[in-house]
């Protein structure tokens, strides 16, 4: 058993939702993150996945303190990274760092690569003997040294993601959170991308915080993952078990929407269609965030919110009242029932400005 | 019997003054039987949308040269006026785009939008159009239609707007419909809706399907025939079941490999295809993948391999394919 060098304890990151004309006055939240708690083990990839809107992305900017969190504990490495203050903060951010989606985006397109990488470096003191590690930290990530001189827009969309890699390592970070790395990049590209990170990580002894929605690529490269749904974990489990024997009803359902390429294994397989959207994280269903949509739910599931819970010797952890039920097969599937969820007359009360609308499909016939 | 649609040659080169000519269809054939599902796959910049554009005249008039053949039954397509053109659209060839946030007028009900299809096409008046519209938003499964027959386009959700659109190029209950990226934009669960949708449409109505993607997932569950593209070029074609099973192009074989799966035990590194999709050779000078094909061997560079003809139907454009026993 490794240490953890990252402990999340009970994060919350709601957004206001402001309002009016002279005086921002603030009429509700985006509960985009409510209540996370994990363990990052070092030297490990912890991968979160989950649909868009579950709060993934903002969970991973929330650790780093990019977006601040509205409460909740983050301990790394023995620090509790929310009582660091300016001067301090920024100096502790050098040994976590975050790799971005987009690299076109990212990446200033009037920097040279060059004064990409050393921009951290100069931040962070360590400008001096930056030309050695910058050529260091190009080799690992599979570029040559004369791509120092070139711009952004010179290099292919893999070899862009490769400088923003670049840009996380060279200041010698131990943990690299990154968000959607491959899902810009083409396919036979996403396979480069991925192979890199693993072979940095057995170099360099790097922990990863993986978040991405596709979970053949979330499946590859971590080894515990975390299933969010609507800003909770819903399922946290090793890598092989969380596949071999998922517990809460939501991940059931995203694994079998995969895709797979094989018609062989494509005609045979058997599909669980979840009816409608995700609600709005604005307006989030009481008790179990996923009942709305969740074939097994319960009236208990409207009452009470399921707390996250260890399942069993595996270490396989479930947010879900009835696990045990739905896996011996006692509990049946039913027709959802439609619900659409409406801003009360309690949280309308006086809101001038238009709230923002929750969507819900009743299922499909 | 002669196939629903007919694709020869077809080609499509953007110039404009001063530039030099991109070739970004080049030369694509293929046919669509009646109530057949064919798939177009490749990666970004192999020209499988601009082929889905060239096919429904939607290519900006200037700046680009369209050559070849695209017969819908009898009729060229190609040849067509752009007048005449707008009575096939929407009435015998439907299209569903990528984004359909974008496809949709953000400023227009959506049940305008769905009941002008009919207005064109089939003279009805607004109001049997509306009525109908509502039969139809009701068909893809959007709940509710008669309230969100009044709603905008920015009150649906993802999912809901991608039925819209659908509702809208089955309105006239056309022979062929073309896909263009579907569910890219579109979570995995609501993928899952919106593909089991559609076959379900197809399989009902007996509408072709051209589907374009980069999921080879996708393909995999829902294509009868898979034209695999490389460059603008048709580099693989064949039924599902053989192409999953034995693809020959090394292309097709790499990508294959090369996508992580969650129905096999995790390996440890991921067969890559080195190099990105800017470095090929222009076709007339080689195979434009030789730069990154593990199999290259002389006969790959020097002149265009040709597009040979394989056993069912298939067809396969490579000097050196992969042999049988090595396929995955």
């Amino acid at each position: 058993m490794t240490e953890a060098l990252v402990e999340i304890d009970d994060l919350k990151v709601h957004f206001p939702i402001k309002s009016g004309l002279l005086f921002d006055r603030t009429v509700g939240y985006v509960y985009a993150v409510d209540g996370v708690s994990l363990t990052i083990k070092r030297g490990e990839t912890y991968g979160l996945v989950g649909e868009s809107g579950c709060g993934k992305s903002t969970l991973g900017r929330g650790l780093l303190r990019l977006v601040e969190p509205t409460s909740g504990g983050i301990t790394f490495d023995g620090t509790d990274v929310r009582a660091l203050k300016g001067e301090q903060m920024r100096q502790f951010r050098r040994r976590m760092q975050m790799v971005f989606q987009d690299p076109m985006s990212s990446l200033d397109p009037r920097q040279s690569v060059e004064s990409l990488l050393v921009e951290g470096l100069k931040a962070h003191g360590l400008g001096a003997s930056a030309g050695e590690r910058l050529r260091s930290t190009l080799d690992s990530v599979g570029l040559p040294a004369s791509a120092l001189t070139k711009y952004p827009h010179e290099f292919s969309g893999g070899q862009r993601q490769r400088i923003g890699i670049a840009r996380a390592l060279v200041l010698g970070p131990d943990l690299i959170v990154a968000d959607e790395p491959v899902s810009a990049l083409d396919v036979s590209i996403q396979a480069q991308v991925v192979n890199l990170l693993g072979d940095l990580q057995d170099q360099l002894g790097l922990t990863y915080l993986v978040i991405a929605h596709d979970l053949a690529v979330i499946r590859h490269i971590s080894d515990t993952i975390g299933v969010m749904y609507l800003g909770a974990l819903v399922e946290e489990a090793e890598a092989g078990q969380l596949y071999e024997r998922p517990l809460h009803p939501y991940t059931r359902a995203l694994l079998s929407a995969v895709p797979i390429p094989d018609p062989q294994v494509e005609d045979r397989r058997e599909r669980m269609l979840l009816a409608g959207d995700l609600p709005s994280p604005a307006n989030p269903p009481s008790g179990c965030r996923f009942r709305t949509r969740c074939p097994w739910s319960q009236p208990r599931c409207a009452e009470e919110r399921p707390a996250l819970r260890v399942f069993d010797d595996s270490g396989q952890r479930v947010a879900c009242h009835f696990a045990e039920e739905i896996l011996s097969g006692s509990l049946l599937p039913h027709e959802v029932r439609p619900e659409l969820v409406r801003p009360d007359a309690d949280t309308a009360a006086g809101v001038e400005a238009e709230l923002i609308p929750t969507r819900n499909d009743i299922p499909t016939p | 019997m002669p196939p629903l649609l007919d694709v020869r040659e077809l080609s499509v080169v953007f110039q404009r003054k001063g530039t030099r000519p991109v070739t970004a269809v080049d030369g694509v054939s293929f046919t669509v039987e009646p109530g057949q599902t064919v798939g177009l796959v490749g990666e970004s910049g192999c020209g499988k949308s601009v082929t889905s554009l060239a096919i429904m005249g939607l290519l900006p008039r200037r700046g680009n040269k369209v050559t070849g053949e695209v017969r819908f039954e009898d009729t060229d397509l190609l040849q067509l006026r752009p007048r005449d053109l707008r009575d096939w659209r929407g009435r015998d060839i439907g299209m569903i785009f990528q984004d359909p946030l974008s496809s949709l007028n953000p400023v227009i009900p959506l049940g305008v939008q769905v009941a002008e299809v009919l207005e064109r096409h089939q003279g009805r008046t607004r109001q049997a159009a509306l009525k109908q519209a509502r039969e139809l938003l009701d068909a893809v499964g959007i709940p509710d239609p008669a309230r969100r027959l009044k709603e905008f386009p920015h009150q649906l959700s993802g999912g809901m707007r991608q039925r819209a659109l659908i509702a809208i190029a089955l309105a006239c209950k056309p022979r062929l419909l073309i896909a263009d990226e579907p569910t890219t934009a579109l979570d995995v669960t609501i993928q899952a809706q919106i593909l089991t949708l559609l076959k379900e449409l197809v399989d009902d109505s007996g509408t072709a399907l051209v589907m374009i993607t980069h999921d080879l997932g996708v393909v995999a569950g829902l294509c009868d025939t898979v034209n695999v593209l490389y460059a603008g070029k048709v580099v693989e074609r064949a039924y599902r079941h053989d192409l999953f099973a034995e693809p020959r192009h090394p292309y097709t074989h790499g990508l294959l490999q090369s996508v992580p799966r969650l129905d096999v035990d995790r390996g440890e590194r991921l067969h890559q295809i080195r190099g990105s999709v800017s470095d090929n050779i222009p076709w007339p000078e080689g195979c434009a993948f030789a730069p990154r094909c593990d199999r290259v061997v002389d006969d790959c560079i020097g002149e265009t391999v040709p597009l040979e003809p394989t056993f069912r139907a298939g067809a396969l454009r490579c000097a050196n394919p992969v042999p049988k026993e090595v396929a995955v």
